[in-house]
């Protein structure tokens, strides 16, 4: 069974129907279409986990087809222990966004369910694209179902963010094109696995480098070029929030992963110090910055910012806890990230504020609701037992093997991560009831019950148990730094 | 296998009584919540006492029950170590979370959150339990956190006092300060042993003593000196030593009787607990022991000076802790961790007893926790009473309460060390058996002795806040005394009964490690004469005669002459300012730390992201763009040829590029 392209047509297809068949006048019908679609979407990337052979690293479920024979441009598809679990996590939280927006979507329905669920699709197709320009066309595509979400369903100041969104990440992919295109110039091909062969001097490394970096820096995204994504988040439907911060900034560094690190070793190693300090900036100056933010939104995208720190961090230190753990970070932040902005739209849905200062005892009326918070506040606190701990750990744990001060700085995020996230916490769920509005907000309803459940659920499973999960990637991972050890000049 | 399912069930009986209640509490309703809830601690009581018999029968554990993670080489597990040293903190554990499980019946009868608050303590036995039942560092690790949580959970119980939601934020944020440095410690064991298992690592300890880092070119740091003041940071933290002690007293606003269990029997003594777990490593390194020794002594004897001036009776008891723990520290700086535990174990008993005690007046009185306000209990609340006198002696250091046994003992042990800063110790110990009886009689007399100040209607409102005074107090019920009782019963006969297995036999075997080169408790080893000689030596030596001179002063300043401390009051002006404000910790910290923190990170937003990224890169290059294309649209005259000749151009330019190159 072709499983990778179902997988990513699967849902393109669901959302082409629903778009044709989805009328506003009711909007039913488009709402059950796209769920059906969203979990047909789900269980086709089922037998990718189930079928999966952890003891190899070379690319599993693999198709490929000629698309432009001209140019020697390939369907090419495949998973290795690394990408498949992305697929698995995004089929899920379009699932799990599918039905956050049911009732809460009440504008263009069809159009909404049909972005998210072709966005689904391009987003798969990224992450098991094995030829350059496959790869390239994912890329962008999956710009514009965001867009459109940011755009049509976004907040006042939607058009802004919606703009920057795009050029801030199409600016980067630019200089990647032209990347791929030397590249084939060089090799004649656009299969990555070859590239992975390829030699080339550092010069020219370093050149690409830059090229790949923008792009990928961006959408991770990496200090100094994130502000985008504090606006993008604030003005994104919470659906658009959770798949920006669930998957959309893991291509980014998941194009570490495939491009950076395997086809330029020499200049992955040349400028680790450069991207190490960077990412760290983005642990420290992020973690103050999220500190003082008044809108709940831009607290936990600079959050989000400062986790991903951690990926990159992780990725660059070149050893198998580092690389693991940034792996692990990037899922964990999948189900972290989207259960706090989960949480912030419940609260949004009821109050239509962001801003923190119109919160308060907001527990007194909706305790069911605080107490998921709290498990959420603590993931991302990094407390042990949640999914958030494992990655950081392993970070923090493979950083100070590297460097004490390495260490150091990283693990200030103990105290910053739960300084912002605990201080919000207090001003938002604990006290008096604040004002009226707090008294008369309603605890979660059964659907938001079971999507938050959910989360818990994952979010608990993988703090427990994070055996299963990274079992998956160790020879994928091993193979990833024996390409990064191994010199191309 | 079998001892396996018994470890087991001592860790999971309480988690499961937590999850049941903590899910459906509110449809099981309360009797049957607190029943589950005391079942699921009994057991484990039950199974920890079957399994203390089992190690003292001599059959240690060490083994895993499952793989929690595997990268690269390391392997991390989740697995039990039971050896007398574990035994005995689940002894201790389990013991004292049942009778606060028993107390909280009556404390927390009429509390809205009454089944949320039996989840948390039974989740918290079952944190504490993975904490000290642990054999390997990361789990030690989530044993610590996860006490941490519902440590926070439980100081901010009631989450509408602004109060109580600071406190809590404010322990965990100091916790967390504690917790960097404890991670980048075992950051440091594992990348110079490889793993993070004690018997593992231990093993590998001798070969550390030698390593050094560089932490910077041109200097060099000794490995084990690093490693083990790292962990001792993640211990100040839990265990509330100077300077991060300041989250403690505000603990104080959690309801009574986890103040007992977590702020003062158990959860403080997890730094204490894991520093006697790692005495193979703080053992290589003499500048570590002598870090530990100082924090101790100051903590030991400064916090005890606060208690003096406290008027709040749980505040009182929280600076007594400290003040405790910070024996504890010293007797491990001294490497006398056998009288650490040993202290751990009476003041778990003794201080549970203190904090359960006070509850109990404070519920008599109807919330009221100002001393002032108090007086001439004795005679309604004899019970109280007489527990609170077992315990106040027991805190005192009177022979032959237990206190006195593991107090004598570190006092002794500092005496003999000769680890860097053992004379500033030991002049704050000593000093401190002082101050401890006085605080601790003062809190006695103010409370149960004298004129009764309860009656007195509060100054400013009148009756009209008065109400409840005016029946006089009740003694509490059987759910409180009990626990009382049976904790007062070991406050009294602990320390005789202990203090030659766990101080002179090998009670402790192989679990904790002294080397040679300290000499402290091989000396007293040496000097040891049994229980009757120690107790005869204690009465004639110097420390006895203290805690006596400060029950005597105590006596004399709040009974005798209770005009005294007020004039005392105003002639230490200056002295008595800053003992009333904690040393201005809490001020310092925050303006320096929390105003700073706020500062910086209202400058990075407002100048870096705002101003400089996106005010001038990110819109700049959007205005520059819109700039240069307002020049380019002259460019753009619509006009065909224009385009043509534009492009021809172009193309030539190309191919001249081409050709010439």
């Amino acid at each position: 069974m072709p499983y990778l392209s179902l997988a990513i047509w699967v849902p393109i297809v669901a959302g082409i129907v629903v778009l044709a068949v989805g009328r506003d006048r009711d909007p039913g019908v488009a709402r059950w279409i796209a769920l059906f679609g969203a979990l047909s979407g789900l269980l086709v990337t089922l037998p990718l986990w189930l079928h999966f052979d952890s003891g190899t690293s070379s690319m599993q479920f693999v198709e490929i087809a000629d698309w432009v024979p001209r140019f020697d441009i390939h369907y090419f598809l495949g998973v290795d222990g690394i990408s498949m679990l992305f697929v698995l996590l995004n089929s899920l939280m379009t699932l799990l966004v599918v039905w956050a927006g049911w009732e809460v979507i009440e504008k263009r329905v069809a159009q909404y369910m049909a972005a998210f669920l072709i966005q689904s699709g391009l987003i798969n197709g990224a992450f098991a694209a094995l030829d350059a320009i496959l790869f390239y066309a994912f890329f962008e595509a999956m710009l514009i179902p965001m867009y459109l979400i940011i755009g049509v369903w976004g907040g006042p100041n939607r058009v802004y963010a919606a703009v920057k969104f795009f050029l801030y990440t199409l600016l980067g992919s630019l200089l990647m094109l032209v990347g791929f295109i030397y590249l084939y110039n060089v090799s004649e091909t656009f299969s990555l696995l070859e590239w992975y062969q390829l030699p080339l001097s550092l010069g020219v490394q370093l050149l690409l480098f830059v090229a790949f970096f923008l792009s990928f820096a961006v959408k991770v995204p990496m200090w100094p070029v994130h502000t985008w994504l504090p606006d993008a988040h604030v003005e994104a439907p919470t659906g658009g929030s959770v798949i920006l911060a669930a998957i959309t900034l893991k291509i980014g560094a998941y194009g570490f992963i495939r491009f950076i690190l395997p086809i330029l070793p020499d200049a992955s190693r040349y400028l680790s110090g450069f991207v190490i300090t960077l990412s760290l900036v983005a642990v420290v100056y992020i973690g103050f910055v999220a500190l003082m933010q008044s809108d709940m939104k831009k607290l936990i995208a600079y959050s989000s910012i400062s986790h991903m720190g951690f990926v990159t961090l992780g990725l660059f230190l070149f050893s198998q806890l580092g690389v693991e753990g940034a792996l692990v970070q990037m899922i964990s932040h999948g189900f972290v990230s989207a259960a706090m902005f989960l949480c912030v739209g419940v609260m949004y849905d009821r109050m239509h504020s962001r801003l923190i200062e119109d919160y308060g005892g907001v527990v007194n009326t909706m305790p069911k609701f605080a107490a998921f918070m709290m498990l959420f506040a603590m993931a991302n606190a990094g407390l042990p037992a949640t999914s958030g701990f494992v990655g950081e750990f392993l970070v923090i744990v493979a950083a100070v093997k590297a460097s004490f001060w390495l260490g150091f700085a990283a693990a200030t995020t103990l105290i910053l991560g739960s300084a912002y996230t605990l201080w919000m916490y207090k001003r938002v769920i604990f006290g008096e009831v604040a004002n009226e509005r707090v008294r008369q907000l309603a605890d979660v309803t059964r659907r938001e019950f079971w999507l938050l459940a959910t989360l818990a659920a994952l979010v608990l499973a993988m703090g427990v148990y994070p055996k299963p999960f990274i079992d998956v990637m160790h020879a994928s991972v091993a193979d990833l730094l024996a390409h990064v050890a191994q010199s191309k000049l | 296998m079998t001892m396996l399912r018994l470890y087991l069930l001592v860790a999971l009986a309480p988690l499961a009584g937590a999850v049941v209640v903590g899910l459906f509490g509110q449809r099981l309703g309360k009797s049957a919540s607190h029943w589950l809830c005391i079942l699921g601690v009994a057991v484990a009581t039950v199974a920890s006492f079957v399994v203390w018999r089992d190690v003292m029968a001599g059959h240690t554990f060490n083994g895993d029950v499952y793989t929690w993670l595997r990268s690269g080489d390391l392997r991390l597990t989740i697995g039990f170590l039971i050896d007398p040293l574990t035994a005995t903190m689940m002894l201790v554990v389990t013991f004292v979370s049942l009778m606060v499980h028993v107390y909280t019946i009556g404390y927390m009868a009429e509390d809205p959150g009454y089944t949320r608050f039996f989840s948390y303590i039974s989740l918290f036995t079952f944190s504490m339990l993975m904490l000290v039942m642990s054999n390997n560092v990361v789990q030690l690790f989530f044993g610590w956190e996860a006490v941490g949580l519902v440590s926070y959970l439980l100081i901010g119980f009631w989450y509408t006092r602004p109060t109580a939601i600071y406190a809590n934020l404010k322990a965990f944020l100091v916790n967390r300060v504690g917790d960097f440095g404890f991670l980048l410690g075992i950051g440091l064991i594992l990348a110079a042993c490889g793993t993070l298992d004690y018997a593992q690592v231990f093993a590998r300890a001798p070969g550390l003593a030698t390593l050094a880092m560089a932490p910077w070119p041109g200097a060099e740091w000794a490995l084990p000196t690093v490693i083990c003041i790292c962990l001792f940071i993640g211990a100040m933290g839990k265990s509330a030593q100077v300077p991060l002690h300041v989250w403690l007293p505000d603990s104080m606003e959690g309801p009574t009787p986890i103040s007992a269990l977590i702020h003062a029997a158990t959860m403080v003594t997890a730094g204490i607990f894991m520093v006697a777990r790692m005495s193979p490593l703080f053992e290589l390194s003499d500048t570590a022991l002598g870090f530990v020794t100082v924090v101790g002594a100051t903590t030991a004897l400064f916090m005890a000076f606060l208690g003096i001036v406290q008027n709040d009776i749980k505040r009182v008891d929280a600076y007594s802790t400290l003040s405790q723990l910070g024996y504890m520290t010293v007797a491990l700086g001294v490497s006398a961790y056998s009288a650490a535990i040993f202290h751990l174990m009476t003041h778990a008993f003794f201080k549970a007893l203190l904090f359960l005690g006070a509850g109990s007046v404070i519920m008599a009185l109807h919330h009221e926790q100002d001393l002032r306000r108090m007086g001439g209990l004795r005679r309604y609340m004899p019970v109280t009473y007489w527990t609170a006198v077992a315990g106040s002696l027991a805190l005192a250091g009177i022979p032959p309460f237990a206190g006195f046994f593991s107090k004598d003992a570190i006092i002794e042990a500092v005496h003999l060390s000769t680890v860097p800063g053992h004379g500033y110790a030991y002049f704050a110990v000593m000093a401190g058996v002082f101050v401890t009886a006085f605080y601790s009689f003062r809190l006695l007399f103010l409370a149960f002795h004298g004129d009764e100040r309860f009656h007195a209607p509060e100054h400013g409102d009148g009756g009209a806040h008065g109400h409840g005074h005016h029946e006089p107090p009740k003694e509490s019920p059987w759910v409180v005394t009990v626990p009382l009782v049976l904790l007062a019963i070991p406050s009294v006969l602990a320390g005789w009964l202990f203090v030659e297995p766990m101080l002179i036999g090998s009670y402790f075997g192989g679990s904790i490690v002294i080397r040679p080169e300290h000499p402290a408790m091989w000396d007293l080893k040496a000097e040891w004469h049994g229980v009757g000689a120690f107790i005869q030596h204690g009465v004639l030596s110097l420390p006895f005669w203290l805690a006596l001179g400060g029950i005597v002063a105590a006596w004399y300043c709040y009974l005798v002459n209770p005009a005294l401390p007020e004039r005392l009051k105003r002639i230490a002006g200056p002295v008595y300012t800053l003992l009333d404000n904690k040393y201005y910790f809490d001020r310092f910290n925050d303006r320096f730390f929390a105003g700073g923190a706020r500062r910086l990170g209202t400058f990075l937003s407002d100048v870096g992201d705002r101003t400089i990224i996106d005010g001038f890169f990110v819109n700049g290059t959007a205005r520059v763009v819109g700039w240069a294309s307002a020049l380019l649209r002259h460019i753009q005259t619509g006009y065909i040829y224009h385009y043509a000749f534009t492009m021809i151009v172009g193309l030539f330019a190309l191919l001249t590029w081409w050709i010439v190159r």
